[in-house]
């Protein structure tokens, strides 16, 4: 320290004097000292450089060896969730409810236990056996003692247990019973719109969890979304009206029951935005419960059947008014022009009769109100075997609903395979095109609701569809006020329901025998409808499968002793649930007592 | 002058790495705090639906049916017809309340020009 604060001269006196004594040059002697003294000061420049480079060779191995330990942990710890960032909400992690248009639940999820054993832990297997046995009687002791004494290590006793069940094996008290959470899929109204939410079931299952899946309808066709985690919950809101829908199930089982019919469809549909209110097909299940699909006999007799969608039928007279309107459309008759209905039609080796004879010729609009085949057959030979096909094409008849439902392709209709003149004739009156009960509520919604094309849905609309033109407003309107005249004097009369203006057509189809012909006293009778006809709201159908009417002396097959009389209570039941008001002047309302001054 | 600055980062050093500490140990409790709110908000989630499964349980229409018919005598309820209508202008407004005239014995007492002069009517 001190050779570094006292500075050594560059000419120190004693060497200077000396030198000179001695002759020498002084000068060397001071070169020397500088040389020295630069000497040092490079030292200490090297010396501090480096020591500043092991200072920064420090810094790159702490913060590269932090980088590198960092990682190794990473590598080497378990994965977790990132918790303190998560956004959203992490807990709703589950499928998603299913709501009416109202909100109000159709599909939800309840918390249960499944129960499992692991043998290896069991104390007393056979008293395990004993207890779980008198819990739940389905289970088979003997089974249960193999089981849980053989050499398993795991296996699953119940798949869900009430809370009641759960506390009871509590009670058993053997640690080789264990629980596991399980989310059940709930449906709390029972059987209302079963065939529309299908139904659910358990797809990879662990101890600790178990995915849920959609087995059919809307459960399954919308699984994927249901089971989103980005829509954190959001239930799906469909088209269906929860109250609507049970009051067509309950009037459509009464109606079945009183008319002898082996089964029922109906359908409700918005003309607007083809939203279906209402959609039943009985006989039905619960998708609490659901059924394993029949395996034998008719498949039209099994509950999972649904013959709303899936049921293709010759749909009869209900048709007529197609062909009526496109021949209209076209310019081809009005409303009066006079139909030739002179009876029996013969062409080739086919004969078409009417119900009745009426007469020598009616207007169209008769043709329509009495049902007449053989004038509606020669209309559809007006218009020939293309236009009526491309017609029919175009109200949605040659392909499968766009429903959303996983079984909307099975509901394909069946066409001619060759669209002759005879086709022509007997499709124009509904025979030889089968179709199902939604895809004429989708073809009536689309020709009157003032003839824009209706694809028919089960999700909640905003507003209506702006679908292509398919018949003009001015053909709808007069469309609806043949329909309207149907109820008021033709074969739909019991179909009059005061102030609602219902406007329809019956159509009583012969079923088809499985070996070719038709029966002669099984039918498939249809009521399809628009109310209110003078501003279309809604279209409905009622189908009855092989419907009998025996209050008369003899029984009564038709449409319009059947179908029509259950449509009838289901539109004065349903229409006010809809918010529709009737139409009628209410001082002749039975029901009102003018309340003022009384 | 080099030394007190020395001091100073070193001390300025030693209160961020305890600062650092501290905000450490709070963003655990934090995170931790978040834990228990979300276990907490999805307990509470699971209870809703329970309660909303419930509801729609006991509001399934086959019940409110069965209810309304079983207690048809003291209710009387009907499913909703179309004559249960009635257009506005049929209610009648509720006619105001007419004040009892038996409490004014001689109106002309509480009339102005009846009264004495200078006598406070109050």
């Amino acid at each position: 320290m001190i050779n570094e604060t006292l500075r050594r001269p560059l000419r120190p006196l004693a060497r200077i004097l000396r030198a000179r004594d001695r002759g020498e040059d002084t000068s060397a002697i001071e070169a020397e000292n500088l040389r020295l003294r630069q000497e040092a000061a490079q030292d200490r420049a090297r010396a501090r450089a480096e020591g500043r480079l092991l200072v920064l060779v420090g810094c790159f191995f702490l913060a590269f060896g932090a980088i590198g330990l960092r990682m190794g942990v990473l590598a080497n710890t378990d994965a977790e969730e990132p918790r303190a960032e998560a956004n959203g909400n992490p807990i709703i992690g589950q499928r998603a409810d299913i709501v009416d248009r109202n909100g109000r639940i159709l599909a939800t999820n309840f918390e249960t236990y499944a129960l499992y054993a692991q043998p290896p832990q069991m104390v007393d297997p056979v008293r395990a056996a004993d207890g779980l046995t008198a819990i739940f009687p389905e289970l088979d002791r003997d089974r249960l003692i193999r089981d849980f004494t053989g050499d398993r290590r795991f296996l699953w006793v119940r798949r869900q247990i009430s809370p009641e069940q759960m506390q009871a094996v509590h009670d058993i008290g053997d640690p080789g019973l264990l629980f596991g959470p399980r989310e059940m899929r709930l449906y709390p109204n029972g059987p209302i719109a079963a065939h529309i939410l299908g139904g659910a079931r358990y797809g990879r299952e662990g101890v600790d969890a178990a995915e849920v899946i959609g087995v059919a309808g809307i459960e399954r066709y919308y699984d994927e979304v249901l089971r989103d985690p980005a829509r954190e919950g959001e239930p799906l809101a469909l088209s269906l009206d929860l109250t609507v829908q049970s009051t067509m199930e309950e009037v459509l089982s009464g109606g079945m029951a009183l008319m002898n019919a082996r089964g029922a469809a109906g359908v409700i549909l918005d003309v607007n935005t083809g939203e279906v209110l209402a959609m039943a097909s009985l006989p039905d299940f619960d998708p609490n419960s659901r059924p394993t699909v029949l395996t034998e006999g008719d498949r039209g007799d099994d509950p999972l059947f649904n013959r709303a969608l899936q049921g293709v039928y010759e749909l009869g007279s209900v048709f007529k008014i197609f062909a009526i309107s496109q021949a209209m459309e076209l310019g081809l008759i009005t409303a009066d022009t006079m139909i030739e209905t002179a009876g029996p039609l013969t062409w080739g080796r086919f004969r078409i009769r009417d119900f009745n004879d009426y007469g020598a010729e009616l207007t169209a609009t008769d043709v329509i109100v009495k049902s007449s085949n053989i004038g509606t057959a020669r209309i559809a030979m007006m218009i020939g075997a293309d236009r009526q096909r491309e017609f029919l094409t175009a109200l949605g008849f040659a392909e499968p609903t766009s429903i959303e439902m996983v079984e909307a392709p099975t509901g394909a209709p069946l066409l001619p395979a060759q669209w002759s003149e005879i086709s022509t004739m007997t499709i124009s009156y509904g025979h030889g095109l089968s179709v199902s009960p939604l895809h004429l509520a989708a073809g009536y919604a689309t020709l009157l609701n003032g003839g824009t094309r209706i694809a028919p849905t089960l999700v909640r609309q905003d507003g209506p569809q702006d679908g292509e033109r398919v018949v003009s407003e001015q053909v709808s309107a007069t469309a609806r006020a043949m329909l309207r005249a149907v109820v008021t004097r033709g074969t739909a009369s019991l179909g009059e329901v005061e102030g609602y203006d219902v406007g329809g057509k019956t159509g009583t189809a012969d079923k088809p025998r499985p070996s070719g012909g038709y029966y002669d006293d099984r039918v498939i009778a249809t009521f399809a409808g628009v109310f209110p006809a003078s501003d279309p709201r809604y279209v409905i159908i009622v189908t009855l499968d092989e419907p009998v009417e025996t209050s008369g002396s003899e029984p009564r097959r038709t449409a319009g002793w059947t179908a029509v009389p259950v449509a009838a209570e289901m539109i004065r039941r349903t229409a006010p649930l809809l918010g529709l008001r009737p139409d009628v002047d209410l001082a002749t309302l039975e029901d009102i007592t003018l309340t003022a001054n009384e | 002058m080099r030394g007190a600055l020395y001091i100073l980062s070193f001390l300025s050093v030693i209160g961020l790495a305890f600062w650092a500490y501290q905000e450490n140990y709070k963003t655990q409790g934090a995170i931790r705090e978040v834990r228990g709110l979300n276990a907490r908000i999805g307990a509470a989630h699971a209870r809703i639906r329970v309660l909303n499964a419930e509801w729609a349980y006991l509001n399934r229409p086959d019940r409110l049916r069965d209810l309304a018919e079983l207690n048809f005598d003291r209710l009387e309820l009907i499913p909703l017809a179309p004559g249960d209508f009635n257009s506005i202008d049929r209610v009648i407004y509720p006619y105001p309340e007419i004040v009892p005239l038996g409490v004014i014995t001689d109106t002309v007492d509480v009339s102005t020009f009846a009264m004495p002069e200078g006598e406070d009517p109050l």
